[in-house]
């Protein structure tokens, strides 16, 4: 099986039922299916071939949705990139993974449009919402095609199979430079597979999708849906939650999948009573462990729904939830792994450790990814040999400890990777973007502790001699470069840093 | 603070550009829907939100921070003149 094959599968069993609920409008399975076959062929007309790469660079929306599958439809690989990536960075993603399509919004078009112009692989560029003037449907630039609109067959089916690249999936990484995540088709319906089994979703389940579909965990959230055939009602954001709380209440969401700072959001609205949220009746979380008066707090809030404590990588999607009737006997562990998975850990040198343990996860499984694309020498260090011959298994990164029974509870990364909003940062490329301010001497970017966002991050700096800089020009200089959540939320000016005996810049004590 | 209301717009437009808008080329018209250009998203509507109730000194309510009140410059405007023309009617009750 493939993973549109499931879209297909819904579509032929239950075509009139709704698939997607997005921006107001609702869209049955079978005129989703008949959306990802148009584009697909447009795709194919335009010579993208079984294995190339298509970019989606949209705000979550039924052109997303569609984009996904057609990309697979195809054989392609599609590379769903977070609407909010500023220039510079789209046009590393895009030249990085080599992308020949890129498939986004004409509301967009400042960001992408100087990302094109410096890119020679995008050969097509389907905008969606129309074509500015400037670019007539010629050469690169065509418009998304209309619902009905006719276009020829797709021909011979391509030849994909489960081992195939499905998606490429970009995370920060300790270096400074996105990876590009890669996960098969096997790899991604794997997972879907386990968390369908441990969630128990069914054909009658309506899950919120308030997460970009650039992430693995709403990625996984849609392809679970289309695959049980539930309804899958995509918002654009959180930005808003008093909205999300009026739609959940008017489609009778039953599935809430959120990230710890969703949550805060959540439990500060005043009025939350006044929505019908009886129809809930499964919350997640993942991204970052909840705190414990959260846990409670929502438990209390949402008497009707039981809570799943997840945590995941991209890397391979999910690794453990908690089971709902753990939650008061071990409320802080993340429980342990989920079906067809086998997860240890290990220490420094490698050996596996007994319960009541700390080291490092290793997970083992067929969702497991291939590797990060075109990165040989971190991906060694990820994927190591695993107990078959020829067998790899993942190393995470990801100190945990268990208890005597083997739930496991998250320690910290090995590495210095900042966790905000749910999302990683690399201090590396937070201090790479401040370098860039002439007046810096040196800087030194670290995690602090905050309510909301789980970790804010937080720069030290020390400007050259005779220089000054201002805190917001700071962060306002590193919102123009990265993603928003990497801009430092706290900026503090410094004579010197500490040092290791080498020089080092020494991280430890600074907060 | 009868200064600051003559033009909310500029004011918030100015806090925009200090704090959001990074491209030299973006303008931001009375009527640009922030979340769907991308000025704004979740944190920057809470930054925002914070902001106006500072400035303006208004209290922004749950129930409030919905897009018709926020999503672009004119919105705003509204909301803000609507909030304090609530205000003083509370203050002269």
């Amino acid at each position: 099986m493939l993973l549109h094959h499931f879209l297909d599968n819904t579509r032929r069993r239950i075509p009139s039922k709704i698939a997607l609920v997005c921006d107001g409008e609702r869209y049955t399975y079978a005129e989703i299916e008949a959306r990802v076959e148009t584009l697909a062929r447009l795709l194919r007309r335009r010579g993208v071939q079984r294995g190339d790469r298509v970019a989606l660079f949209l705000d979550n929306s039924v052109e997303t949705v569609a984009g996904i599958y057609a990309a697979l439809r195809i054989g392609a690989v599609f590379v769903s990139i977070n609407s909010a990536t500023k220039q510079s960075k789209l046009a590393y993603l895009l030249n990085d993974s080599r992308a020949s399509a890129l498939i986004t919004h004409a509301a967009l078009r400042r960001t992408w449009q100087e990302a094109l112009a410096a890119n020679v692989m995008v050969h097509t560029c389907i905008v969606v919402g129309g074509l500015p003037g400037a670019d007539a449907p010629t050469g690169r630039y065509l418009p998304y095609p209309s619902a009905n609109e006719q276009i020829e067959g797709l021909g011979v089916e391509p030849a994909t199979i489960d081992q195939d690249l499905a998606s490429i999936i970009y995370t920060s990484g300790s270096t400074g430079t996105p990876k590009g995540v890669m996960l098969t088709h096997l790899n991604m319906l794997s997972a879907a597979h386990s968390v369908r089994i441990y969630l128990g979703l069914q054909e009658d389940d309506v899950m919120i999708c308030v997460l970009p579909l650039a992430f693995g965990y709403a990625l996984n959230q849609l392809l679970t849906t289309f695959m049980v055939g539930a309804t899958f009602v995509l918002e654009r954001s959180f930005a808003f939650p008093v909205k999300v709380l009026e739609v959940m209440a008017r489609e009778r969401v039953t599935v809430f999948s959120g990230v710890p700072t969703i949550f805060s959001l959540l439990m500060n609205l005043k009025g939350l009573n006044e929505f019908d949220l009886s129809a809930l009746r499964k919350i997640t979380n993942a991204a970052a462990a909840l705190p414990e008066g959260h846990i409670r707090r929502l438990r209390a809030l949402f008497p009707q729904a039981t809570l799943f404590s997840m945590y995941g990588l991209t890397e391979c999607t999910r690794v453990t939830y908690l089971p709902p009737e753990q939650l008061d006997i071990r409320p802080t562990s993340v429980g342990r792994g989920m079906p067809n998975e086998e997860v240890w850990l290990v220490d420094d040198s490698g050996r596996r450790l007994p319960y009541g343990s700390t080291g490092e996860l290793v997970i083992r499984g067929s969702h497991v990814m291939r590797g990060y694309w075109e990165k040989p020498d971190e991906t060694a260090k990820s994927l190591k040999p695993g107990p078959l011959p020829g067998e790899t298994v993942l190393h995470s990164g990801d100190l945990f400890r268990t208890d005597e029974e083997g739930w496991l509870y998250f320690v910290a990364r090995k590495d210095d990777i900042i966790k905000s909003r749910g999302e990683k940062v690399s201090p590396r490329e937070v201090e790479n973007a401040i370098y860039s301010i002439e007046s810096v001497l040196e800087a030194a970017v670290v995690g602090v502790p905050d309510e909301v966002l789980g970790q804010a991050v937080k720069a030290f700096l020390v400007l050259k001699e005779g220089q000054a800089l201002t805190e917001r020009e700071v962060i306002r200089h590193c919102l123009a470069r990265l993603d928003n959540y990497m801009a430092p939320k706290y900026v503090e000016f410094v004579a010197e840093l500490p040092k290791t005996d080498s020089g080092k810049i020494k991280k430890t004590g600074l907060a | 603070m009868d200064v600051v209301m003559q033009d909310i717009k500029t004011v918030v437009r100015e806090f925009l550009f200090d704090n959001f808008v990074m491209a030299g080329n973006v303008t931001i018209a009375d009527d640009t829907l922030f979340m769907e250009e991308h000025i704004l998203d979740s944190t920057g509507f809470l930054e925002l939100i914070a902001f106006i109730e500072e400035t303006f000194e208004v209290r922004i309510y749950d129930q409030e921070m919905v897009p018709e009140n926020l999503n672009s410059l004119l919105k705003i405007e509204n909301f803000v003149r609507r909030k304090r023309g609530d205000l003083s009617q509370d203050a002269r009750g």
